[in-house]
């Protein structure tokens, strides 16, 4: 069994092909779409790394990781950030919530398994 | 009799600008060539239906014999002076280049006219671009599906051997993908060619319907007619959507106008009371804000002219203008806080009357009223809106009034907000 990764997305198609270039290298994948409930899911699944997308239905990313920080359980654990929103004042909000790194779309598939495999080895 | 010494030079510019002779143009308004003659050299004072009649032959507004183009194009050169840093001894001189110069005068009036037109498009467009909610969400859907097609495409051709249920999924994914693609890009470009057709036309929504309104000319029993809104709408000609949904709106409102207050009521009750919006309101018993608004379009002041009709909404924006020769209110900014438009939004239901006096002299007979809307029942938000009707007058003196503060040449005024171009200060 691989190392966890949680996905939490809300675009059915790109969580579809995070989800299967990255169990093609052994990891084990779940994903969740909903902003509102993701801590919860954390809790549940309690991942190696976390994909996070920025703009969520119901809560944005950036608030459910000022809340990972604050929780002593989730305080390092690596935070991949992905947003449609290329702007810098977006990155420095996540580098200043603690994000460990941040990604805007479009991304290619590479770049995506080269910075997770940075974040946690499988 | 009219005072001012040089209609009757005015009344000799513009027959001869259009080449006509005295002796015909004296035959037009039934009088002799000599008397005509006089009036011309401003030895015979003028006034009443002969200035009517004479304005009349000649194609002008009455008010443009009274008073020239002057005071207009003094008003649109200090509005240009705005933010010019020109001293007070170069604004004293500005009735000089009016009068001597006023070709050069009106290209600085015109062009000072395109350029703020110009910095508001700007301003316009750079705030729609960082804060448009469609744009926003549009471009977020291009990059997520873009992002999701590469994702999918290259997994796609770089994984040979991917297992046949996974790559249907994928292909199907890239239809989707594709389709959502397609509509998205065809939205944006709408959009684009809405806002570029919005950037050459140098105006607001509701400049474009107030010009459109202005410019028809319509009848005003259409509004009583069953296909009203749609009668209107094709007179207007508005093109922009923006500014046929507002133009729809205010149609709705003046139709419903019409059917509670038909025109030929309205009309036959103007002729029995001579147009005393007083007395018209006494004897048909509407609402006084329904009677402003109607006679607007239906109702002439003493002199035959139509009369201006403002509209504010609580916060004190003019939501709808038809502006009239000599009373206009300003296009950028807010107008003069002691019209009684303004303060009828502190005294709802209460009517107010009074003679305001231009800073030119002209004196115009204002009837304002604000009424409360409920809009959801007795515990639902309260709009508020004010009407205000306007008709120049032959007054002695009025209440002082200007048509907004940063051109107004009043000093002293308690309600000034900003000082004057010509102005020393508060």
């Amino acid at each position: 069994m691989g190392k966890r990764v949680l996905l939490i997305e809300d675009e059915p198609n790109i969580m579809e092909a995070i989800r299967f270039i990255l169990q093609r290298e052994g990891w084990s994948v779940t994903t969740h779409a909903d902003g509102a409930t993701a801590l919860a899911a954390v809790a549940r699944e309690a991942p190696d790394l976390i994909v996070l997308d920025v703009m969520l239905p119901n809560r944005s990313g950036f608030d459910i990781l000022k809340d990972l920080r604050a929780a002593a359980p989730t305080r390092d654990l690596p935070v991949l950030m992905l947003t449609a929103k290329g702007q810098e004042k977006d990155r420095r909000l996540a580098e200043r919530y603690g994000v460990s790194r941040f990604m805007t779309k479009p991304f290619s598939n590479q770049a995506i398994l080269n910075t997770v495999h940075d974040l946690v080895r499988p | 009799m009219h005072g001012n010494p040089l209609v009757g030079s005015r009344i000799r510019e513009r027959r001869q600008d259009l080449g006509l002779k005295q002796v015909d143009l004296a035959r037009s308004v039934d009088i002799s060539a000599s008397y005509l003659n006089l009036i011309e050299h401003n030895r015979r004072r003028i006034g009443g239906k002969l200035l009517l009649e004479l304005a009349r032959s000649l194609g002008v507004d009455p008010a443009q014999l009274i008073h020239g183009a002057e005071l207009a194009l003094a008003d649109a050169l200090r509005e240009a002076a705005r933010g010019a840093e020109l001293d007070k001894a170069e604004l004293d001189r500005l009735d000089q280049l009016v009068r001597r110069f006023p070709g050069w005068a009106r290209l600085i009036a015109t062009q000072a006219q395109k350029l703020s037109a110009l910095e508001r498009t700007v301003d316009g467009l750079s705030h729609r671009l960082t804060h448009d909610p469609f744009l926003a969400e549009t471009l977020h859907t291009v990059l997520s599906t873009v992002t999701a097609i590469r994702s999918t495409s290259s997994i796609l051709s770089q994984t040979p051997d991917i297992d046949a249920a996974w790559r249907r999924r994928f292909h199907a994914n890239l239809y989707e993908d594709s389709t959502r693609l397609a509509d998205t890009s065809q939205a944006l470009v709408s959009y684009f060619d809405r806002l570029s057709q919005e950037e050459t036309r140098f105006s607001s929504p509701q400049d474009s319907v107030e010009d459109a309104f202005a410019a028809a000319r319509f009848d005003p029993r259409i509004l009583e007619k069953d296909d009203s809104v749609e009668t209107m709408l094709q007179a207007l000609k508005l093109d922009d959507p923006a500014a046929r949904s507002l133009a729809e709106r205010w149609v709705r409102r003046f139709s419903l106008d019409a059917r509670l207050l038909p025109t030929q009521r309205l009309m036959t009750a103007i002729e029995e009371h001579e147009g005393d919006p007083d007395r018209i309101l006494a004897v048909l018993g509407c609402d006084a804000d329904l009677l402003l608004r109607r006679l607007a379009f239906v109702g002439r002041d003493r002199a035959g002219r139509p009369m201006g009709l403002f509209i504010a909404d609580g916060s004190g924006a003019m939501v709808f203008r038809k502006p009239i020769d000599g009373f206009a209110a300003p296009r950028f900014g807010a107008g003069c806080p002691l019209w009684p438009l303004f303060q009828a939004l502190g005294r709802v239901g209460q009517p107010i009357r009074q003679v305001l006096e231009m800073p030119g002299g002209r004196a115009f007979e204002a009837r304002s009223v604000a009424k409360s809307a409920p809009t959801a029942g007795f515990s639902g938000t309260v709009v508020i809106e004010a009407a205000m009707l306007v008709a120049e007058v032959e007054a002695p003196a009025g209440v002082p009034v200007g048509t907004a503060c940063r051109i107004c040449p009043r000093s002293g005024c308690v309600a000034r907000r900003e000082i004057a171009l010509v102005g020393q200060g508060f």
